[in-house]
């Protein structure tokens, strides 16, 4: 039987939530596995709430609809907690990492876990603006999703955050995200 | 050397339409197909291919150009979506009728009224009937594959004529997926090189494309058509043999999955055909014979293929993301046909779902295989058409 990860990504528009998916999908590509990264397609709007997805897998992937039962809910906005249901469809040892300044204890009390589920936090959106000066949690919660799933190591992570980025920005901005990649995944605190 | 990418299908396909490096675009935009002709407009501006990409005015101007440049005796391509397609309408009859083999993905679209970019089949089943082969691919990789293999479909010397590839909007156009790519080398060693057939251009050799044909002659020209089109299915195996000599992977007229021994099976197309195919093994791991028959080449339909591979199934359910308003949805149609020339004929029901891009989830596939094990048991059908994954 192959082994799926599943991520649901919560964000809002403009915050590089998209892009974010599409970069662990590049770097998950190692070791010949199978990989989709898609959003759910709506109004591209600035600030709207979004979803994307991450499907990684050792077999094919043939399934071709949203993820309903998420391994990881990534939340790149905590504004989000109390706009939309994070927590739906979440599996019984599902894993919640959330962009936010408050502590992983919060978290699990606010969102109602139960023991076996995980909550990891990190202040990605201070991590961006101390890194590269604008507000794109994006880089931070790829590191955080990096630690807290084991799913593909730094350094390939930050390989491909180097391509990715490489194409449209400054060599400047290219290195702060690094930096923050690298930040996210060192400062994400287990809770 | 095959190169592993994670690409969107629109991305994958525009690679696929470099690598056989045409001598013409007619390029027009469409959600979502415009990302396969602004990539290509990159590739020729990058001087990548050697391409002639004329920028035309509206879809219609785009097959006609194409009619045009391909009767002058050029490989010739564009791409399109829904409206664009339903605007070349007129377009798309000449290029079949003079035997053109023009290449076009479709990245097929829901169709207006009202306004909706998402992805369904009612663009690429409205244009059954305009004598283009049509292949279809349930993800980026078969998109991908489908399209290489299309210019040596269209431009064999038996056929002659053109061909769209069909993927499905956004679910496969914009979503990131594995893909093997060919080395460009292969690629194209694998396309071949472009021979015209009585080109305009020849002047030496003049000729005449799309003249007047009185009653006298008119329907020994249809006939003509429709024999050649019949002839199409063998050059799709032969094509496919080939691919799979260079890429170890494997194309039919249709992918039968687990349909061997299958009592109760599913007819149904492209993307959501993944999604079902997980279903059928969770049913077969409850030990119930379930099956599916994903159709890849739907003209010309193979017919009696069809027909054998659904042979052992005492209920189907044929999957429509298109519907015919006050009939049965398109593939409903072609596997009655297809049934008719088969000796046991299973109880066969229609389901209508996935229209303007609603989700075609799991759990719908496991309601209608449910459906389909209670009427293999009691031969009693309550519907044959119903609408699922719809609010009453």
């Amino acid at each position: 039987m192959a082994e799926t990860l599943e991520i649901r990504w919560h964000g809002r528009g403009g915050q590089g939530t998209v892009t974010a998916a599409k970069v662990l999908a590049d770097a998950c590509l190692s070791g010949g596995r199978h990989v989709q990264a898609f959003p759910e397609y709506g109004p591209e709007r600035s600030g709207a709430p979004l979803r994307a997805y991450n499907r990684i897998s050792t077999g094919e992937l043939r399934m071709h609809c949203p993820v309903l039962h998420p391994n990881v809910v990534a939340i790149a906005d905590a504004t989000l907690l109390d706009a939309v249901d994070v927590a739906e469809g979440a599996r019984e040892d599902s894993i919640f990492i959330v962009n936010t300044s408050k502590e992983p204890s919060e978290l699990r009390a606010k969102l109602n876990l139960s023991p076996k589920q995980k909550v990891y936090t990190l202040d990605a959106t201070k991590i961006a603006m101390e890194c590269f000066g604008r507000a794109l949690p994006n880089a931070p919660m790829l590191g955080a999703v990096s630690k807290a799933t084991a799913v593909v190591g730094l350094d390939s992570l930050v390989e491909d955050v180097r391509k990715s980025f490489g194409k449209k920005f400054s060599q400047k901005i290219i290195e702060g995200n690094i930096e923050a990649t690298k930040r996210g995944y060192e400062e994400v605190k287990e809770g | 050397m095959a190169k592993v990418v994670a690409v969107t299908g629109n991305e994958a396909v525009a690679n696929a339409l470099r690598q056989a490096n045409p001598d013409v675009c007619a390029a027009y935009p469409i959600t979502p197909q415009t990302d396969i002709m602004q990539r290509f407009s990159g590739f020729v501006a990058d001087g990548l291919v050697n391409t002639e990409l004329i920028l035309v005015e509206s879809e219609h101007s785009a097959m006609s150009a194409c009619v045009g440049a391909s009767a002058g005796g050029g490989r010739v391509i564009t791409a399109t979506s829904s409206q664009g397609l339903a605007l070349m309408w007129e377009i798309l009859f000449i290029a079949a009728g003079d035997r053109l083999p023009i290449v076009m993905p479709l990245v097929n679209r829901a169709l207006s009224a009202p306004l909706n970019i998402h992805g369904d089949h009612s663009d690429g089943m409205g244009a059954r009937d305009c004598g283009w082969i049509q292949l279809w691919s349930e993800n980026a990789q078969e998109a991908y594959d489908n399209t290489l293999q299309a210019f040596r479909i269209a431009e064999h010397m038996d056929v002659r004529l053109p061909v769209m590839i069909c993927l499905d909007g956004f679910i496969i156009s914009h979503s990131i997926e594995r893909l093997e790519y060919l080395d460009d080398a292969e690629a194209t060693d694998f396309v071949g090189k472009y021979t015209p057939l009585y080109p305009l251009l020849d002047v030496d050799h003049p000729v005449s494309y799309g003249p007047l044909i009185l009653p006298d002659l008119y329907m020994e020209y249809k006939r003509a058509q429709h024999e050649v089109m019949t002839k199409a299915g063998k050059v799709v195996l032969d094509v496919a043999a080939d691919f799979a000599k260079v890429t170890g992977r494997n194309y039919g007229l249709f992918e039968s999955y687990r349909l061997d021994d299958a009592e109760i099976a599913l007819v149904i197309l492209n993307s959501a055909a993944g999604t079902a195919k997980d279903t059928v093994d969770e049913f077969r791991g409850k030990g119930i014979r379930a099956g599916l028959l994903k159709p890849r080449l739907f003209r010309p339909f193979p017919y009696r293929e069809v027909a054998e591979a659904l042979k052992s199934a005492k209920a189907v359910c044929v999957l429509d993301r298109a519907d015919s308003f006050g009939g049965f949805g398109p593939m409903y149609m072609e596997i009655a046909s297809a049934m008719m020339l088969n000796g046991a004929k299973p109880l066969l029901i229609n389901k209508i779902y996935g229209l303007g891009g609603r989700d075609f989830l799991p759990e719908h596939a496991e309601l209608v295989l449910s459906e389909l094990a209670e009427i293999a048991k009691s031969g009693a059908v309550r519907t044959f058409k119903e609408y699922i994954g719809v609010r009453e």
